[in-house]
């Protein structure tokens, strides 16, 4: 199985868009690659002709007629926005101003 | 408070007898609100079973169920048919796990990232509730985002066991159990993804069923592994944990996996006689599965199990020994799975939309500064562990050949029920254990979930019924039943309350609530030295070190 690197922890933070400290990446470091360790049990197991299990229960493609039901307001969509402009959620710009 | 004080009490009823009281005019709703509200503002100081109650709300929703009684009183034949038509849950007390969405009120699902959010709308389960005119007393603690089996993993600090101050309620729905332990609500809602209503029911001697996957809409429930995850009742005996699952069961259009399957009236086909009951049991076929009397069990709770065991067979029932070969692999594939689909899951808190926002630089850097400051560290390293296991390159070794082990969990069952009507097993290897001391003994942290995990794995409906105690603390033992046959894990509950009907620790209350109406005295004082000494710095459960513990068995 494989060994994550420090450098392997970083990147997996970024995936997952968590900001962690140096001293929480060096714990995580650590840590995971102990439980990935610890996961090898199940390569023992020969699994080749199992098929995987998603979910527990028979249900497939449940469809609904494609009408209109009320959804929210834009008060209440935007009740708990951080911060809002107008009728908008507002987030830092992502282009800079210079490039137009 | 004196005995005599206690019998009149009316916290001390069942959903049950509250019902009828209600009916017979003996009581009115917003009397016993009221009595609720006032034991929660008296005693839940020490105890932090509750995150928020909701006075103004749930006294409102009593007088609504007084006026529905009273305007059925005065129908023809003095009111006998429509009161009988009434809804049983009418002007029952009820708790939500603080991840249940409530319409106005706030959700925090135990998180700071979810601080100060208010839910915009009611989750089915909720909804539910209030056409059947419960009365929704508050919101109860929970480890975040329902990852922990002690309800130490909240960000708003743990919550203390009523049976003993000092230890865990288990977890993660140790809020819910501990309540309706303490007598703080007949009735509360809990989610279950590995054992998070089963080990919390047993751990403070409640009843805790986790229903058949599909069985109730998880539509506003805020999620965690979103195929393993299933809403289910606590309460204080089988029947009433019974009725409240009758009012939530159901399919939902807003959660495609809650399956249109018909939901019987749980409670009503329970008899009410101890002897019918117990004859329940006569030719029904138990498997006791050999691989969850695991090592490291409790000498006390394998006796207790063993004893109900033997009680449930000198009853009429006949038990068989049972082998689930692929029992020991359940850890490993739950560790995969559930983080795997927390990873996908908690990507929506973003800091943008609602709740918690801390700023960056740019767009990437207010998603790592909420994120990173918002998750507490359990959560953050199973979401670590999730985008792990299913990144580029690596989803075959992990999520792959977690699905197909699941597969294996999954046919185990399958085979046991060919030849039996459900299995029987214990709930916790362990009773509750002291606050902030999981780190200091990993078997037992390890054990804590070893024999319920894999029921969601497989999708099975379980039930935790208490079967005495063990050093002054409450065994539970577990019902497994095949998918849909959550009435026979009811049936199966009455039972055994019906054989056992005369132990002498039916009689016996959570033994530190005298101590809770007392916030002078030793327990609340300990506890709070206990807090003290963690506060903010509790271990997280150490996945790997409980992980490392199978190593060891094996």
């Amino acid at each position: 199985m494989a060994t994550l690197s420090r450098r392997d922890v970083e990147h997996v933070a970024h995936l997952a868009r968590l900001g962690l400290s140096d001293e929480e990446l060096a714990r995580l470091e650590g840590q995971l690659n102990h439980i990935l360790d610890q996961y090898a049990v199940l390569a023992e197991l020969p699994t080749d002709d199992i098929p995987p299990t998603a979910q527990t229960i028979e249900v497939e493609n449940i469809l609904r007629e494609d009408v209109m039901t009320p959804g929210f307001t834009v008060e209440e969509a935007l009740a708990g926005a951080p911060e809002r402009s107008g009728d908008h959620f507002v987030v830092p710009a992502i282009m800079a101003e210079e490039a137009g | 408070m004196s005995d005599t004080g206690r019998q009149t009490d009316p916290t001390r009823l069942t959903a049950y007898g509250m019902s009828r009281a209600l009916r017979a005019g003996d009581l009115s709703a917003r009397e016993l609100a009221e009595a609720h509200l006032d034991l929660i503002d008296r005693q839940d100081g020490p105890m932090h079973a509750w995150l928020s109650t909701d006075r103004e709300g749930a006294l409102a929703s009593a007088d609504a169920a007084d006026a529905r009684i009273a305007a059925a009183r005065r129908e023809g034949n003095g009111g006998t048919d429509a009161l009988a038509a009434l809804p049983q849950l009418l002007g029952i007390p009820v708790a939500l796990k603080d991840l249940v969405l409530q319409r106005g009120r706030p959700a925090t699902a135990g998180s700071r990232i979810l601080e100060g959010f208010v839910s915009p709308y009611d989750a089915h389960v909720t909804e539910r509730l209030r056409d059947a005119g419960a009365v929704i007393l508050g919101r109860t603690n929970m480890d975040e985002f329902a990852m922990g089996s002690s309800t130490e993993h909240s960000a708003w600090g743990p919550t203390g066991n009523p049976w003993d101050l000092s230890r865990v309620p288990g977890g993660s729905s140790g809020g819910s159990a501990a309540a309706v332990a303490a007598f703080h609500t007949p009735l509360a809602i809990g989610t279950d993804t590995g054992g998070s209503i089963r080990q919390p029911a047993a751990l403070t001697g409640t009843v805790g069923i986790k229903p058949t996957y599909g069985r109730v809409s998880r539509y506003g429930i805020v999620a965690f592994a979103s195929s393993l995850d299933q809403v289910g009742p606590f309460g204080r005996d089988t029947r009433d944990a019974a009725l409240l699952l009758s009012a939530i069961a159901g399919r939902d259009e807003r959660d495609s996996t809650s399956a249109p399957i018909l939901v019987p009236d749980y409670a009503a086909d329970l008899p009410e006689s101890d002897d019918e009951a117990a004859a329940l049991l006569k030719g029904m076929r138990l498997g006791l599965p050999k691989q969850y009397f695991v090592k490291g069990m409790e000498p006390g709770v394998e006796a207790r199990v063993r004893e109900a065991v033997a009680a449930l067979e000198a009853a009429g029932a006949e038990v068989v020994e049972i082998d689930l070969p692929h029992t020991d692999y359940g850890l490993a594939t739950y560790y995969i799975i559930a983080p795997a689909e927390a990873s996908a899951n908690l990507a929506r808190y973003d800091g943008i939309r609602y709740g918690r926002a801390d700023r960056g630089r740019d767009v990437l850097g207010d998603y790592l500064a909420t994120r990173g400051e918002g998750f507490g560290a359990e959560v953050k390293r199973r979401i670590m562990l999730g985008t792990y296991a299913l990144s580029a390159g690596y989803y075959d070794a992990y999520y792959l050949k977690a699905q197909k082990v699941r597969t294996l969990i999954k046919s185990d069952f399958d085979r046991a029920f060919e030849s039996v009507d459900a299995l029987v097993a214990p709930t916790s290897p362990t009773v509750a254990f002291p606050l902030g001391a999981r780190l200091d003994d990993p078997v037992a942290m390890y054990l804590s979930d070893a024999c319920t995990l894999p029921v969601n794995v497989a999708g099975l409906p379980g039930i935790s019924v208490p079967c005495g105690l063990s050093e002054g603390l409450p065994v539970g033992l577990q019902f497994i039943g095949k998918p849909w046959d959550e009435g026979r894990l009811f049936r199966l509950g009455r039972a055994y309350e019906a054989i056992t009907a005369d132990a002498d620790w039916r009689r016996l209350e959570p033994s530190d609530l005298d101590a809770l109406d007392d916030p002078s005295g030793d327990r609340p004082a300990k506890l709070a030295a206990v807090r003290a000494a963690t506060s903010h710095s509790f271990p997280t459960a150490d996945i790997e070190v409980m992980l490392g513990e199978i190593d060891q068995r094996r």
